[in-house]
């Protein structure tokens, strides 16, 4: 438990766009083989751009992981390790941990280094939500950061826990009879927020300031912080590569996918969407072929509204949290 | 040298640690681990090891654990047993390939099902192909020693591959014996600090563990598997420094009375102790019985278990373990395969199961088998089963 909040902890440091996008910072080296388009890179830089201290980082199995390290190549240009799928977190917080007892036993120098595990949505809210709740519970001082691309991208596009209702996968395909996947996501943030950690935050790559300044809140607290990017996926998603930004945009305007932080138990949303400006999910659905099968040949109105009635159900639980009226 | 302490396996392999003064700990419990895991806590929250003790939610995380550690350039101890083990298997073989000297006790205890707490070594002896070190002891007193051991093997940079060692369930793990132990002193100039072979350092970045496809994987096993041969090298010099530091030798193969032996027990783990006094029984007899433990298991001792068995006329080999549908258990597949260019006859038994007792007289039956084969130079068609209710013998 603490008093003050990360925010009022944090003094806030200008975002100076420019010299940050000028700046040559050791992140991801050109070359990688993420899809053109792909938002995982995204996430990665941004991240890394909020850093100011050196980081190591660590990879759960998956398309950021094949895709930036096809031996005996890297792109990884600041120490970075992978171990397996399910085990992100763990790794992380065993590498927090020896570096503790390094320092501290005067074995190596004192310095602060960053811990940022990056892991998919499948690696997060699936195979590795128990190394996560354990990591999250014993409050390693680390950042835990899930690219949610909703699907395991990486082996094909399988449904996870994170896929949105009705959408396509390959394990949820959009069928005669059952109209893709039949199930809601689950709310991985609150479920991190559950953990009564410092801070939580939803970040996404169309918001790059607000990414920014919640990673440097996240990397700011002394507790184990997660973060939830999302993360357009254009192969998976059957979506145009230009419109990444589009759709990372429209996910927040239709509150979908809503901008907020939990800070020391303290829910605030980041980014209003007033109810005139509020997009209808058909918006965002409409852009990507995973959804196509509920406009095409017959529309499924049955599922869009249903998912229409979910996201007004959750963005109102929301506002209630962060102590938000709608006029 | 330090006094003769009454000690458990378990607690000699805490005491053993402790002395090492591992940066991190991290370990789930297990029955009948557990009381490894809650000493080495009892430690470090009474301020007596300054260790990062992280209570980790399972044993997959356990490993994962130390893997992140041990990369971080810590010195790393873990302890499991059984369904632990079998729960951080994936992680074992990543932990190998990473060159990350890891160290695991191992308090061996049949795997489920039917779930049972007492001994079997199936649980490490499954771990034959992760790229770990394996080494097998027979008392608290090999408990102890090993533990100590283990980190200078594990840590030199010639090796610098994980270590897994195995005591029995129960028989060893909550059995009371007198241990000598060492001083602090002594093991602070036996085992220097670990001086990790890489380091993540962000001025200096490294990946770790990419994806390697058709072009580069088979290299890079060829590679891991020469780490792993060359590091019987480094086992025997440890060995050997230790036998100079305590006075107690011991061997990759650990042989009783096998020089002039006609039949020659091969075993692994508690079973050994009683084996032995088999071997004073019928030496006393007049009868030429020996005994070849198989100590260190991986790397295995290829060599030194053909020199051991060289005059023998039949090895008896007494798997605690089973391996279903196989040509036989696991340990008697080694020494057969170990032989097959002449040697003795094998002969096969499994024993103990689920940590069944195996008794003076059982392995009195298996010499006499043994005995038996000798005399009329015919190989055995099966693999025997002592003790089995209802199964002829
Ligand atoms: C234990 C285990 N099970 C399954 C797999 C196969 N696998 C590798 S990556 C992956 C999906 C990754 O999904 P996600 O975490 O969402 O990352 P993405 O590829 O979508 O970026 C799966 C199922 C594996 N590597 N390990
Ligand atoms: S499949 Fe999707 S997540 Fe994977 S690299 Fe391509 S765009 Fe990125
Ligand atoms: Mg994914």
């Amino acid at each position: 438990m603490t008093e003050t909040t990360i925010t009022e902890k944090k003094k806030e440091k200008p975002i100076k766009w420019r010299e940050m996008a000028f700046e040559e910072r050791p992140v991801l080296a050109a070359g990688h083989r993420l899809c053109a388009g792909c938002a995982a890179p995204l996430v990665v830089k941004f991240t890394m751009m909020a850093t100011e201290d050196p980081s190591i980082c660590v990879s759960s199995t998956g398309c950021l992981e094949v895709s930036t390290t096809i031996y005996p190549y890297t792109a990884w240009q600041t120490p970075w390790v992978h171990c397996a799928f399910e085990n992100a977190a763990a790794v992380a917080s065993g590498i927090e941990a020896g570096l503790k007892a390094l320092m501290r036993k005067n074995k190596i120098p004192k310095r602060k280094t960053n811990v940022i595990a990056f892991s998919g949505d499948g690696g997060t809210y699936d195979i590795g939500v128990q190394a996560l709740s354990g990591a999250l519970e014993r409050g390693h001082n680390l950042t835990y950061v899930c690219y949610d691309n909703s699907a395991y991208e990486n082996t094909g596009i399988q449904r996870s826990g994170a896929t949105p209702y009705g959408a396509a996968t390959t394990t949820s395909p959009g069928g005669k009879v059952i109209p893709g996947k039949p199930e809601f996501p689950k709310d991985i943030v609150k479920i991190a927020a559950a953990h009564d950690v410092q801070y939580v935050a939803t970040v996404n790559v169309a918001y790059p300031k607000d990414f920014i300044k919640k990673i440097r809140k996240a990397l700011a607290s002394d507790d184990a912080s997660f973060i939830h990017a999302f993360s357009p996926c254009p192969l998976g998603w059957r979506a145009d590569s230009s419109l990444t930004i589009r759709i990372a945009e429209l996910a927040v305007e239709t509150c979908m996918y809503p901008l907020y932080e939990v800070d020391c138990g303290e829910y605030r949303l980041t980014k209003m969407i007033k109810k005139e400006n509020k997009v209808p999910v058909e918006e965002f659905l409409k852009t990507q072929g995973r959804f196509r099968h509920l406009f095409k040949p017959k529309r499924r109105d049955d599922i869009i509204n249903d998912t229409q009635k979910w996201v007004d159900w959750k963005w109102q639980q929301l506002l209630r949290l962060c102590g938000v009226k709608e006029e | 040298m330090g006094e003769i302490v009454g000690m458990t396996g378990d607690e000699s392999i805490a005491h053993a640690v402790k002395l090492c003064d591992p940066d991190v700990i991290a370990a789930y419990p297990i029955t009948p681990q557990t009381i490894m895991v809650e000493r080495l806590a009892d430690f470090v929250y009474d301020g007596e090891l300054d260790s990062e003790f992280i209570p980790v939610e399972s044993e997959h995380s356990a490993m994962s654990c130390c893997y992140g550690s041990s990369i971080a350039g810590a010195r790393v101890f873990t302890a499991s047993a059984s369904q632990g083990i079998a729960l951080m298997f994936e992680i074992l073989f990543i932990v190998s390939n990473a060159r990350l000297p890891v160290v695991m006790g191992v308090a061996n205890r049949a795997l489920s099902a039917p779930i049972n707490i007492h001994a079997g070594l199936e649980d490490q002896l499954v771990c034959r192909d992760t790229g770990w070190i394996s080494i097998f002891c027979h008392d608290c007193q090999s408990a102890y020693d090993t533990t100590i051991m283990a980190f200078k093997i594990a840590e030199d940079k010639e090796v610098s591959l994980p270590l897994m060692y195995g005591i029995d369930a129960f028989i060893i793990s909550h059995a009371l014996e007198g241990v000598e132990t060492l001083e602090k002193r002594e093991v602070e100039d036996f085992l220097p600090p670990r001086d990790p072979l890489y380091v993540l350092d962000p001025d200096d970045p490294i990946s770790v563990g990419s994806l390697a496809l058709q072009d580069s994987y088979y290299e890079l096993k060829y590679a891991q598997e020469q780490v792993m041969i060359n590091s019987m090298k480094t086992i025997k010099k440890v060995q050997e420094e230790f036998g100079e530091l305590t006075g107690r030798y011991y061997n990759v193969i650990n042989t009783y009375y096998a020089e002039d032996a006609d039949v020659i027990l091969v075993t692994q783990g508690a079973i050994t102790g009683t084996a032995r006094t088999v071997v004073d029984r019928y030496r006393r007899q007049g009868k030429k019985l020996g005994l070849a433990q198989v100590h260190v298991y991986r790397p295995f001792p290829e060599k030194e278990l053909r020199d051991a068995l060289k005059g023998a006329k039949v090895a008896a080999t007494i798997d605690r373990s089973i391996t279903f549908g196989a040509p036989g258990p696991i340990l008697y597949s080694d020494v057969k395969v170990t032989t097959s260019n002449g040697g003795p006859i094998i002969q096969g038994f499994i024993a103990g199961l689920g940590g069944r007792d195996v008794r003076i007289e059982d392995i009195a039956k298996v010499a006499d088998r043994a005995f038996e084969t000798a005399k009329t130079g015919e190989e055995p068609s099966k693999i025997s089963w002592v003790g089995v209710r209802g199964v002829e013998f």
